[in-house]
């Protein structure tokens, strides 16, 4: 039986680096040992597959086609974030869907958004400033921000702009002139001919570099001088002090703790200004390279530390709970209703709220999203057909005998569902819940049927508990 | 059949992404208007319809302009602020947080309910319908439901059997409650619960009670401001309700997706006051429409770019009908980086909202004292 420590420990580095897992993944992962994990998750080999894509089209084509709705989008990525055995790869994929937020609101065709996250699942392990470029020149991001009306006469901004200070660099560390320059610089990084369509969706978008809308006069930005292209422009920001520590500050705030919303950062100082510093200086020292960087912050003392820092994004609750219940696993139309239940606690896939992303921590916590996140957790962890919370009624009838006490019940399933680390007042609620049926027996069929229901109804309790909204 | 009587309540339409404002009260006289909108964007004399003559609105708002004619509608122009980051973030939240020189936490609406309701009694006096919750509504320890679908609206609905649940719901209450005190995060999450609860019974009630012949559109919008029907003629105590239009960040091809938006906008405005009426719960109603900013004077060929200084729509039987303040000089000399500037604080406009409809002193609400545009009718006025 593998330490009781070391299973929550385990179990908060596959919230973070991942969606969650169950009990008996825990164990096996506890075995492999806490650095290896790390080195499994961070740098996965090619024997260890991702969802299956082809599968996946070839029995729900609809869920790659495009279109003015979220939906086929959201429900790909729900069965990639469900099936993977790759999840730090997808979560930092989504990582990235929040720091360079696209939005179906405008894309209006769903499968380049897709194709945009695809992109970030390819690469999101790579190098920062590879990525960078790569986006720079993603047609949902160059539609998303205007670059296709970024004139040599008449320079459109947008791209510019949220480039330097959503992207890159945090507000503070460039001026508006170093903003129009960079738009400048931009220029004629547009999108392709729209043609051919193709046969069951709507064409794609191409990046096309058209040299007569370009302007190749001479920029000044952020006090360099040349004739400066879109290239360029991503190589004096990378070495900018201030671009490590952005970043830094972003993967920090994702997996470590909440920090305060981005339009805050270049007033309010991080949480841990050392680490802050000693993930930039990582990011520096290794060329933009993001595996050196994830390997250190996810065996550091401060990640370990900060086990139920930080309040479950809406997506982390779904794709959590699913899999803790064992929900959904594999090919099923499911996917689609349940892929728009995120977006009813405050965060909808491919439609962040606007180009900055979500504000996270506490933001995600308000009457309606309580309302919203209590009632999915609950539905699913007090339905004891599901394959997952069958396992845990089996963890906790094999745990105490044939009779079982309310407190022992508690116990069990405060355990089973996290481990999760609860107040004494809130284990003394749960208890005196448990008493008004008494003690439990698993002694016959119907009484363990009875039982089952009653633990189901435990879970139900516990996932509207407090505590369980931070992960 | 008066109803004034009944306490003032406040309806929020935030429009997100900057409305063009320029094209939806249109300077179509304007010579520098037709000058800078020669991209495509103008609207011409013979499209408007005309408030006077020198402006008029989008042709899209005609569902609306019935509600101007009647003078129940006031156009506020010139709205804005010193120094427009031109951000749409940074602009939407120095809209929520009245902080224009620094990054605010708390949200004016949530300060205004926290001032119509003190102690916190009725965790309904404010209502966001829409997901989330915009900063402008957030404050620590002001309870505010925030509903997505108000149909659907419940506490751990999956237990079936009512005497089971209420026990499960009576654990909650005493969890939560025993998380208050614990520091901050869990003293705002405590509070949070306990509001959702109560809230929720509220509302469920209220939701009963609604019926209406009025056919709204099966657009989000029109969804949401008949959800906002449905609670104010409910009775419920809801004193402001906040809720949003988005995707006016029209950079490229701003035609059609313009015209949607306020397509939509304008039938829901319309069939929301239609539905008031026919409940004679109109009366104590003011909808107040914004936006984060304006866009540029000149357009970029398909679109336009962000800008500064916009304007505000106000719409009752209470509000002063009309045109309201001074539309900004559109001479390209009179422009600062081609944008118009703003004549009237952002911070007056909402002055007059708290304090001439809401009672409320307004002063630490948009921190500050701001010149305030006459768009509400004084007490016995008619």
């Amino acid at each position: 039986m593998p330490d009781t420590h070391d299973v929550a420990l385990m179990a908060h580095l596959m919230r973070r680096a991942g969606f969650g897992a169950d009990r008996e993944e825990l164990e096996r992962r506890v075995a492999q040992g806490y650095e290896a994990t790390v080195e499994e998750l961070v740098d996965p080999p090619e024997s260890i597959p991702r969802a299956d894509e082809d599968l996946l089209f070839r029995y729900m084509p609809s869920l790659e086609t495009g279109g003015p709705v979220t939906d086929p989008g959201a429900a790909n990525w729900l069965y990639q974030m469900l099936n993977t055995q790759r999840p730090l790869e997808e979560k930092m994929a989504f990582f990235w869907h929040h720091v360079f937020a696209t939005g179906n609101s405008k894309i209006d065709n769903d499968n380049h958004l897709t194709a945009q996250v695809k992109l970030f699942r390819e690469h999101g392990l790579g190098n920062y400033g590879e990525l960078l470029l790569r986006i720079a020149k993603n047609p949902a991001m160059i539609y998303w921000l205007d670059n296709n009306e970024n004139h040599k006469r008449s320079p459109n901004e947008n791209w510019g702009r949220e480039l330097l200070e959503l992207f890159s660099l945090g507000v503070g560390n460039y001026t508006e002139t170093d903003v129009f320059e960079c738009a400048r610089a931009f220029t004629g990084w547009t999108l392709g001919p729209k043609i051919p369509r193709v046969p069951n969706h709507r064409f794609f978008f191409q990046f096309e570099f058209r040299p007569e809308e370009h302007d190749f006069g001479e920029k000044t930005f952020l006090g360099r001088t040349g004739a400066f292209n879109g290239d360029d422009i991503i190589q004096i920001i990378l070495e900018q002090p201030a671009c490590a520590r952005f970043i830094a500050r972003h993967l920090y705030n994702f997996f470590v703790a909440d920090e305060a919303q981005v339009p805050a950062w270049d007033i309010e100082p991080p949480r841990d200004p050392e680490a802050i510093d000693l993930m930039a200086k990582t990011l520096v020292d290794n060329n933009y390279e993001l595996k050196p960087l994830l390997r250190l912050m996810l065996n550091s003392d401060f990640f370990k530390q900060a086990m139920f820092q930080k309040v479950k994004s809406p997506v982390e609750v779904v794709v959590g709970t699913l899999r803790l219940t064992g929900d959904l696993q594999g090919l099923t139309q499911a996917v689609v209703p349940v892929a728009r239940e995120s977006g009813y606690m405050g965060q909808s896939l491919h439609n962040p709220p606007s180009v900055e992303g979500w504000h996270t921590g506490p933001d995600w916590i308000n009457s309606g999203a309580v309302v919203s996140r209590v009632n999915f957790v609950a539905d699913h962890v007090s339905d004891v057909d599901l394959p997952g919370v069958r396992n845990i009624v089996r963890r906790v009838a094999a745990s105490n005998g044939k009779e079982m006490s309310p407190a022992a019940l508690v116990d069990e399933c405060v355990d089973l569902i996290g481990p999760l680390q609860v107040s004494e007042q809130t284990r003394a609620e749960l208890i005196s819940h448990a008493e008004g049926d008494g003690a439990l027996s698993w002694a016959g069929d119907d009484d363990y049927a009875a039982s089952a229901q009653r633990v189901g109804e435990m879970l139900a309790l516990i996932a509207a508990t407090p505590e369980y909204q931070f992960g | 059949m008066t109803t004034a009587t009944k306490p003032p309540v406040l309806v929020v339409v935030q429009l997100t992404g900057g409305n063009d404002f320029m094209n939806t009260v249109v300077p179509y006289d304007n010579g520098h208007y037709r000058d800078a909108r020669k991209g495509g964007l103008r609207i011409d004399e013979d499209a408007v319809l005309k408030l006077d003559g020198e402006f008029g609105l989008h042709p899209t708002l005609a569902p609306i302009k019935e509600l101007y004619d009647q003078g129940d509608m006031a156009v506020l122009h010139g709205v804005g602020y010193p120094n427009s980051p031109r951000s749409h973030f940074r602009s939407m939240d120095i809209w929520h947080t009245c902080e224009p020189n620094k990054v605010g936490t708390e949200g004016w609406a949530g300060r205004a309910v926290r001032d119509l309701d003190p102690s916190a009694e009725n965790p309904v006096t404010g209502v966001h319908i829409g997901q989330g919750l915009p900063r402008a509504l957030v404050v620590s320890g002001v309870p505010v439901a925030s509903v997505a679908d108000l149909s659907t609206y419940g506490l751990l609905t999956s237990i079936e059997q009512e005497q089971k649940r209420d026990k499960m719901l009576t654990r909650f209450v005493n969890m939560y409650g025993r998380a208050i005190g614990t520091g901050p995060v869990n003293d705002y999450l405590g509070r949070t619960g306990l509001d959702a609860l109560k809230g929720a019974d509220i509302l469920k009630d209220g939701r009963a009670k609604y019926s209406s012949g009025v056919e709204y559109g099966t657009d989000q919008i029109s969804k949401n401001l008949r959800d906002i029907a449905s609670i104010h003629t409910a009775d419920l105590g809801t004193r402001l309700f906040y809720t949003s239009h988005v995707g006016f960040d029209t950079h490229a091809n701003q035609q059609p997706t313009f015209d949607r938006l306020w397509t939509d906008l304008a039938r829901g405005i319309a069939d929301f006051w239609d539905d008031l009426r026919a409940h004679q719960a109109d009366e104590n109603v003011v909808m107040f429409l914004f936006s984060e900013f304006g866009r540029r004077v000149r357009d970029n060929g398909s679109g336009s770019d962000h800008g500064a200084g916009g304007g505000c729509i106000a719409i009752g039987p209470r509000v002063r009908g009309g045109l309201h303040g001074q539309f900004p000089n559109m001479a390209p000399e009179a422009l600062e980086s081609g944008d118009l500037v703003p004549n009237q604080d952002f911070r007056g406009v909402y002055s007059t909202l708290l304090e001439d409809w809401l009672q409320l002193d307004p002063v630490p609400i948009v921190d500050g004292t701001f010149e305030k545009p006459a768009f509400i009718q004084t007490v016995g006025a008619a």
